[in-house]
């Protein structure tokens, strides 16, 4: 291998991408405004669901109930209705999620110590946010029943929880680190996936095919730029998550991003991979490395939806997504403040995988130079 | 005119067919997207790998593992048998979850003493540790009532929630979920083939055979969009018929209102992959810039994250999206079994901003091709 060659491709792309200022521009920007996205607007905490009140009752006790639901801050009561009609057409058309019917005799069966039955009406199509309101409202009748019985009661089991690690239960602190891998993903597919095949496409091959330098060398030399873009993005993502968002990190950000040039560099020639296969087709390469690189990072990493809740044979597949491991590492270093040591396994894996891409990258372009 | 556009949708259907690679995005990769995200969007929480480290070893101690396993949502896997390893256990992320019973657990409800639970949960996922924290509570609280005296089990129960859930009793994520994929499959299909579709040309320089020819802009236009909304509303179809077979969704309202729906949201989809390769040269800018505009539009339409949990800006933007009628739209049909009478407002909206962006985009079109 002759580093002269290395860099005279590495410097053909870079010009390349040079020109292209508006991909470069999207390249530096996407990662901003998804970190942007999820640091504002993502939250899977629910608050405000928006209720109605039906109170057939009118009384201090019924009061009482709709006020301890508002001032819970989970519901925001958005108005008191008269009927059931009224009932169907605020669930029907969206406006309320919850709707509670209080009964006539609501008051009367809270004064002679019986149970009193409220309706409650939740609409179950979104069956996250569904389950999330009928936990609160169960808290909520615990309160006010202790608040109307007048006498402190003891629990005969007093649980104390703790959270490790996020002890706050911010999203945003364990969306972050997640974050930054799937932007690597995306990034460094989308940029990557095109390079061979546009060659092909514009007929340029033939011109690279005629020239001295070997499949290895070219590659290389095609990865390098991407994978510079790629680091880039991760510093800058990195340094956002940490200084704008405040999202803390307790282990060592340098072997984070050693580990991250690992992982990117197996990305990098994966999407050359999928440039190689869809010879000619650029618009094929895209769609490609849309679904090898950026669904799985987003949905099999356990970025945000826990692999053990998986059926079984898509667990196994997570095996396969190296995103899955360096999920688990950004989460680690993030959070926890883990070593290498115990991100040995997850390493090893990691460092395999892009071994093995390269390797087949690299055989799988001499055979169409042949 | 119809001879012409008949041309060229011939012409767009032959050079999408022709290439046997371009089967797989076109037919296969909206069915993987359905089956990727069916599984793995679930928010259903289930079988918390969880440790008991149980230091009363005791019948009452026994009987709340034995609920805390048969209720499905934790499956106990670990049994640590000091701090140590409790530690060990969350450092390496072997157990989301940690139950542990003190000594005299037993002895203090015999005493009558509060007897005390902590439950460790690994905040890095805060998700699915506020959902494993609100189970075990719920759990544990239901088996301290259980052991109270009936006395103060009246006091703690003086209202009792009748809930009842609409539309989705069973709380299924998956009846939410799957028509969502839907929506985006057909975003992302007819995006990415209309914004690459007139680059392509360009950057072949095939447009220029095509300017020579009598076809008008407005033609070419549609001749450029209709193979693909044809190609989009078939793959609706399937993934449809998928949803509903396998994984067992079921469309309660009229699937001929979805499809007089449809066309209106495609208007805009089309509109905007038009804008997109009216504004750009290269596949690779069409799709970097398609990605730039996919990923916030379907993070911000309320597809996995409830639009009333953002803040205020984010939520204008939102109602700026196509995706977000469209989704308020199929969810409707296919959970509420809504109709005209109650989605019309939503299909206005979508009607508008599709009018409005594919003139914008009809009008940048003219421009650059006259």
């Amino acid at each position: 291998m002759k580093f002269v060659r290395v860099r005279a491709v590495a410097k053909k792309e870079i010009i390349q991408i040079w020109r292209d200022p508006l991909s470069l521009t999207i390249a530096f920007l996407m990662p901003l405004i998804q970190l942007f996205i999820f640091g504002y607007a993502i939250t899977f905490d629910i608050n405000n669901i928006n209720a109605v009140v039906y109170d057939r009752d009118r009384s201090y006790e019924s009061r009482e109930l709709v006020s301890e639901m508002s001032s819970s801050g989970y519901f925001s009561i958005i108005g008191h209705i008269d009927s059931y009609k009224e009932v169907d057409s605020y669930i029907d058309l969206n406006k309320a999620k919850v709707a509670v019917i209080i009964p006539e005799d609501f008051s009367k069966a809270i004064k002679t110590g019986r149970p009193a039955q409220v309706g409650v009406i939740i609409d179950g199509s979104d069956s996250n946010t569904a389950t999330i309101a009928d936990g609160y409202l169960n808290g909520i009748a615990l309160q006010f029943s202790r608040r109307m019985s007048g006498v402190k009661i003891e629990p005969v089991i007093d649980i104390r929880s703790r959270v490790w690690y996020n002890p706050e239960l911010k999203s945003r602190n364990f969306i972050v680190p997640g974050l930054i891998v799937v932007i690597m993903a995306v990034i460094v597919a989308l940029l990557t996936s095109l390079t061979v095949a546009r060659e092909w496409e514009r007929g340029t091959m033939e011109q690279l095919i005629s020239t001295p330098v070997k499949p290895a060398e070219l590659i290389i030399g095609k990865l390098i730029p991407y994978f510079a873009i790629g680091l880039i993005d991760i510093i800058v993502a990195l340094l956002a998550g940490v200084f704008w968002f405040g999202v803390p990190i307790y282990g060592s950000p340098l072997l984070l991003l050693a580990l991250a040039c690992i992982f990117m560099f197996g990305g990098v020639c994966t999407g050359i991979i999928i440039s190689i296969n869809a010879k000619g087709s650029q618009s094929v390469a895209s769609q490609i490395a849309l679904l090898s690189s950026f669904l799985p990072a987003l949905l099999l990493s356990g970025f945000v939806f826990a692999i053990s809740n998986m059926p079984v044979p898509l667990q196994i597949i997570t095996y396969l997504i190296p995103a899955r491991y360096f999920v688990t590492i950004s989460k680690s270093i993030f959070m926890k403040g883990s070593g290498l040591e115990t991100l040995m396994v997850e390493t090893l894996l990691l460092t395999i995988y892009s071994a093995v891409v390269f390797a087949v990258a690299v055989k799988k372009f001499s055979k169409r130079i042949d | 005119m119809f001879g012409r556009i008949r041309h060229m949708i011939i012409k767009e259907f032959i050079q999408t067919f022709r290439n046997r690679k371009n089967w797989f995005p076109l037919f296969l990769a909206p069915v993987i997207q359905l089956f990727l995200f069916g599984y793995v969007v679930t928010t259903d929480v289930n079988n918390i790998s969880t440790a008991l480290y149980d230091l009363d070893k005791s019948q009452e101690s026994r009987e709340l593992a034995r609920r805390l396993q048969a209720s499905g949502y934790f499956s106990i896997t670990h049994y640590p048998q000091s701090q140590d390893e409790v530690r060990d256990l969350l450092d390496r992320g072997k157990t989301l979850c940690v139950i542990q019973i003190n000594e005299r657990f037993s002895e203090d409800i015999a005493k009558k003493r509060p007897a005390q639970i902590q439950v460790i949960v690994d905040g890095s996922d805060s998700n699915t540790a506020m959902i494993a924290m609100n189970y075990a509570t719920k759990i544990i609280n239901l088996y301290s009532a259980e052991l109270a005296a009936p006395a103060v089990k009246a006091q703690l129960s003086r209202i009792d929630f009748r809930t009842r859930f609409w539309y989705n009793p069973d709380l299924k994520s998956r009846n939410y979920n799957v028509p969502g994929v839907i929506a985006s499959v057909i975003m992302f299909v007819c995006l990415i083939l209309t914004s690459m579709s007139v680059v392509r040309e360009r950057e072949m320089g095939t447009i220029e055979q095509i300017m020579v020819s009598p076809i008008r802009p407005i033609e070419l236009m549609i001749g450029k969009t209709a193979p693909f909304a044809v190609i989009a509303l078939f793959d609706m179809v399937v993934v449809i018929a998928i949803g509903m077979w396998w994984f067992g969704v079921t469309m309660k309202g009229s699937m001929f209102f979805l499809f007089i729906c449809t066309p209106a949201y495609l208007l805009s989809i089309l509109g905007i992959g038009l804008f997109i390769s009216t504004v750009l040269k290269t596949q690779q800018q069409s799709l970097m810039a398609t990605m730039f505009f996919a990923m916030p539009a379907m993070l911000l339409s309320g597809f996995m994250f409830p639009i009333e949990n953002m803040p205020l800006g984010f939520q204008y933007v939102a109602y700026l999206n196509p995706l977000t009628y469209y989704l308020i739209i199929i969810r409707g049909i296919f959970l509420k079994g809504s109709g005209m009478d109650v989605l019309w407002p939503e299909l206005g909206c979508l009607l508008v901003l599709g009018v409005i962006i594919i003139s914008l985009s009809a009008l940048r079109f003219r421009k650059r091709l006259g």
